[in-house]
């Protein structure tokens, strides 16, 4: 993709923006639709949720035992560092890269399949500005819900490494639980909500983007899908450096 | 009543709409046609205001809608009711959900109002019994006649089909044109129908314009095209040997058409 097609794509972008973020022809409508697509974006998405984040949480903990293992170490550094891992990084970034993947191709492909089979000529016809009926329920329902994902996360992860030491003699549960609350910073899990807030906005307009100005078939509402988790997934990389720069120095 | 006047249009240099004028009357059938390519779908698309000309007026009993405001437009698009070519029913939502939509967005009707409304429309098209289906749970024709009681939900003034037969077998596109034509009498609405099905073009066709090349070639009705002397649109309509036999037939035995029956001629 050439500079001048990325600028234009980012002007395009902003004008989709505005169209997105005008008054809903009618507020019970959206409120309807915003509610099925809190139920559809992050309800649905809980079971992965906690898959991944049990899983990682339990992965993170084995690691930090392994690679830490020092008599220069204190023993709780284990709980501590899957901790912090957990609340800077994972819960966020990481989380919401995995749900790019799945949120935003499901977002992507929707819209994309509408554009194809002439539903958004449709709304548009009928007087009703498609981008924002379409769009602007699904951007304030991940919006609104992604901080109870990033919480979800949190608490699940941390159960996975408190699993480890459960049942395994890696390492012992009061240690593991006393390096879970040794030095802890309330800020960080303010820092890992407030991110997550910038990705949920990123992954759905970004997605809806890509989605909404799809010319062609089903092959392109494929590709578009693509273009959207790829394009998602580096704004997420570059907003983590940018927040993670302005929020914790 | 619809005018046209001196619209073109051009995509990356290439003029494909010609200084088209001309005029889709109220009441009536009005049939676009060509051949693919020809320019009729970029007419059709000008029409709704999807596509803006480069030149031209397009006016709807006097308001033009290439120079009219947002405001202006989305006023004017509650009037209008259109027939996608793949139906382009919303596929979240049941036939009663799709033909309630317009209403839900639109009226200020309680939800018995509205679904009074919807069940009118539904049973108009003949359509009552699936208006809990998907549409991915109906066959094609119903999937029209679907599309066709969401345009009308609203009373519209014009009601635009995009090849409403395209991909339906004869006997269920005759149902369809029937359908058009008798809404489009009863309501006193302005049709517009954007075809290339020679059966529609001469069943139903009451004011038809002929699009060659991106210029208006031919405007008539369906009696006049059996006499036509442009060879462009006497290759376009009477491509086959059976529609030459039907137009000799016709120019022999004069139109007796059940179409022209069943209009009343």
């Amino acid at each position: 993709m050439s500079l001048i097609e990325s600028i234009g794509n980012f002007g395009k972008y902003c004008i989709f923006m505005a169209r997105v973020f005008s008054v809903p022809d009618r507020w019970r409508v959206f409120g309807k639709r915003t509610v099925a697509e809190v139920s559809k974006l992050g309800i649905d998405s809980i079971p992965l949720v906690i898959i991944i984040s049990l899983f990682i949480g339990a992965v993170i903990a084995i690691q930090m035992q392994l690679n830490i293992a020092s008599p220069l170490i204190p023993a709780y550094s284990v709980g501590l560092a899957t901790r912090d891992i957990v609340l800077l990084e994972f819960s966020n970034s990481i989380l919401c890269l995995i749900l790019a993947g799945k949120v935003g191709s499901n977002i992507a492909s929707e819209i994309g399949t509408m554009r194809v089979t002439e539903q958004i000529d449709a709304l548009e016809i009928m007087g009703v500005n498609s981008a924002n009926y379409l769009v602007l329920p699904k951007v304030v329902a991940l919006v609104l819900f992604m901080p109870v994902l990033v919480i979800l996360c949190m608490g699940t992860s941390i159960l996975g490494g408190y699993l480890v030491a459960l049942v395994t003699d890696l390492i012992t549960v009061s240690r593991y639980v006393y390096g879970l609350q040794a030095l802890f910073q309330e800020w960080y899990i303010w820092y890992g909500l407030i991110k997550s807030l910038f990705f949920a906005f990123i992954i759905a307009s970004v997605a809806s983007f890509f989605g909404y100005y799809v010319k062609g078939g089903a092959l392109e509402v494929g590709s578009a899908s693509t273009k959207g988790v790829v394009t998602s997934s580096i704004l997420i990389l570059l907003f983590d450096v940018l927040l993670t720069k302005l929020l914790l120095q | 009543m619809i005018e046209v006047q001196n619209v073109t249009k051009s995509f990356d240099g290439r003029t494909v709409l010609h200084d088209i004028t001309t005029t889709f009357e109220t009441g009536k059938i009005n049939l676009i046609i060509g051949q693919s390519g020809s320019g009729k779908t970029v007419l059709m698309k000008s029409l709704v205001g999807l596509i803006k000309p480069e030149k031209g007026r397009i006016l709807f009993d006097g308001r033009d809608i290439i120079t009219m405001g947002p405001k202006d437009i989305k006023n004017l698009r509650k009037e209008i009711g259109m027939l996608f070519q793949g139906s382009a029913l919303f596929d979240s939502e049941t036939v009663l959900g799709n033909v309630m939509f317009p209403l839900v967005m639109f009226t200020d009707m309680t939800p018995a109002e509205m679904k009074d409304r919807a069940m009118f429309c539904i049973e108009r098209v003949n359509l009552t019994g699936a208006e809990n289906k998907y549409p991915s749970e109906i066959s094609g024709g119903m999937q029209k006649r679907a599309a066709i009681a969401r345009a009308i939900s609203l009373n519209p003034k014009y009601l635009f089909c995009d090849e409403p037969n395209s991909g339906l077998d004869p006997r269920t596109s005759i149902l369809i044109d029937e359908l058009l034509i008798d809404i489009t009498h009863e309501y006193g609405m302005t049709t517009v129908i954007n075809t290339h099905d020679m059966n529609s073009v001469l069943g139903i066709g009451e004011n038809i314009v002929f699009i060659y090349k991106g210029h208006r070639e031919w405007v008539g009705d369906m009696k006049k095209i059996f006499a036509t002397e442009s060879k462009a649109l006497n290759d376009f309509v009477f491509a086959t040997d059976l529609f030459q036999e039907v137009k000799e037939y016709i120019l022999k035995h004069g139109f007796t058409a059940k179409g022209a029956a069943r209009r009343g001629d």
